[in-house]
């Protein structure tokens, strides 16, 4: 009942220990619509800057494409702003119904459900799925959302290194006295950009009875040669149990996620998931949104292709500039600076001359591996990215760091 | 005997949770307060260990402060392996 002085000091003094080891997050407020030039307003109360945008998660440059908004406006008109209730007492609409139908057939699986977003959606399922007597062994570099729903799931929890398919067979080996096995694995690594190797987990878990279930939210809609994801891109579309994605990415940004798979886990997370029975589901407008995107998607590679050429462009821009990347052929291109203030610094420098892309350290990654991460869009255009690269080779050069290697970087910046 | 032990734990500690390029890890090396072995990889760590000595820890005793050194691994299953 009470905000005492007391418990203020306490939070004050928490968020200054943040502020002082600079950590404290700040947003930046964006004036436009997402796109690759946007503008933002940075410190807080600034002029507006116009900046090319490297850090979006609109791979595929639909997030404001105007079908799609007309699309949004339209589902506006036709079917209302809100829902005011969960899907299973009256919050289903014939779209809602539509677009999971749509969606299994894109990912090609048997059955989707949606979520408020794919952190609901990985927040659900594992306790929806499994019991005290399965395990789950996910790999050590998931995303942050599936390490919460782990966590909130009863069933027995292990891990095998990195990409490391000898130690998931150690585990898989170990585990087999369990009741059910479920191997868990982000399709693209969101701070990496390497894919997961989907061919050899289905085959191991086909080995060793245990079921596979892939985050793809960062490859949705582009991985693989028609953009069905990571599954397609290793050959085995249809193999996937369960594959939990996002809608807030490539697939036109907004919000939303799903479970697809299985139907009779699809069934299961129907029944169970808390995140789905107890929240709203994604809004009309939204949905009628992304049936958009997935028509757009249905009928061309289009954007996928030029997404690619933009990345390997992008990539060889700054592999011949002299900055040291992580090996990769996705989207996500991290630029490695290993040090935390570096990162932040090179970030400044870069906004200074119109290029907004943000740092990375610890803990979003790993002690001494703070990075630039950089995301390809297909709004971006090769002077886009041109320009960029001037910037970034600007920055380059003013810190001294390029042609270097890891451990020069390291030596003259430290840790 | 007690050494051993702490070598078989040592070992698998590091070939299961050492990466490229971390620190090495000895007997007194904080395995979870120093960030090296998780909460989850805890539990791979005392299946190994119950397999391995045929032993059975129960769950309130496997605390993160009883896994938290190859030191206090080894008397935590000393103190079972001799009941």
């Amino acid at each position: 009942m009470s905000y005492s002085e007391k418990t203020r000091g306490l939070y004050q003094s928490v968020i200054q220990g943040m502020k002082d080891a600079g950590l404290l997050k700040q947003e930046r407020y964006i004036h436009s619509p997402q796109a690759a030039e946007i503008e933002v307003e940075f410190p807080s109360g600034s002029a507006l800057k116009k900046v090319i945008n490297m850090c979006a998660n609109n791979y595929l440059g639909l997030s404001s494409h105007p079908e799609v908004v007309k699309a949004a406006h339209a589902g506006l008109d036709s079917r209302g702003y809100g829902m005011s209730s969960v899907r299973f007492i009256c919050g289903t609409q014939d779209i809602h119904r539509e677009l999971e139908q749509v969606t299994t057939k894109f990912l090609g699986t048997e059955d989707t459900i949606l979520f408020p977003s794919c952190m609901d959606a990985n927040a659900g399922v594992f306790e929806a799925i499994l019991t005290k007597d399965d395990v789950m062994i996910s790999d050590r570099l998931v995303h942050a959302s599936l390490i919460d729903g782990i966590r909130l799931c009863s069933a027995m929890q292990d891990t095998f290194k990195h990409s490391d398919m000898a130690h998931l067979e150690q585990k898989l080996e170990m585990h087999q006295d369990r009741r059910l096995r479920l191997v868990i694995t982000d399709g693209v690594f969101s701070m990496d950009g390497d894919t997961a190797k989907m061919d050899e987990m289905v085959a191991l878990c086909e080995k060793y009875d245990a079921m596979l279930l892939v985050d793809d939210s960062h490859s949705s809609g582009f991985i693989g040669k028609t953009g069905r994801g990571t599954h397609e891109k290793y050959g085995v579309v249809g193999k996937i149990d369960v594959i939990t994605t996002t809608f807030g990415k490539a697939l036109g940004g907004a919000t939303g996620g799903c479970v697809s798979g299985r139907k009779e886990l699809v069934e299961m997370c129907r029944q169970k998931a808390r995140p789905y029975l107890f929240s709203n589901t994604i809004a009309p407008v939204v949905v009628e949104g992304i049936l958009k995107v997935f028509e757009i998607l249905n009928a061309s590679t289009e954007r996928r292709d030029k997404l690619e050429r933009n990345a390997a462009y992008w990539r060889k821009g700054l592999q011949e500039a002299g900055f040291v990347l992580k090996e990769g052929d996705t989207p996500i291109v991290p630029v490695m600076l290993f040090n935390a203030k570096l990162a932040q610094d090179f970030s400044r420098a870069l906004y200074e001359d119109g290029v907004y892309a943000v740092g990375f350290f610890f803990p979003v990654v790993p002690q001494s591996q703070a990075r630039i991460r950089t995301q390809l869009s297909a709004g971006h255009e090769i002077h886009h990215l041109d320009k960029a690269l001037d910037a970034f080779v600007k920055a380059g050069k003013k810190f001294e760091i390029l042609g270097k290697t890891r451990q020069e970087i390291i030596d003259r910046f430290g840790m | 005997m007690a050494d051993e032990l702490k070598d078989v734990v040592l070992k698998y500690v590091i070939a299961e949770y050492s990466e490229e390029g971390s620190d090495p890890i000895s007997f007194d090396t904080p395995l979870i307060s120093g960030g090296i072995v998780d909460s989850f990889s805890m539990v791979s760590l005392k299946r190994f260990l119950e397999n391995k000595y045929k032993i059975s820890i129960p769950d309130d005793q496997a605390t993160p402060e009883a896994f938290d050194t190859v030191d206090k691994i080894a008397v935590l299953v000393r103190r079972f392996t001799q009941a």
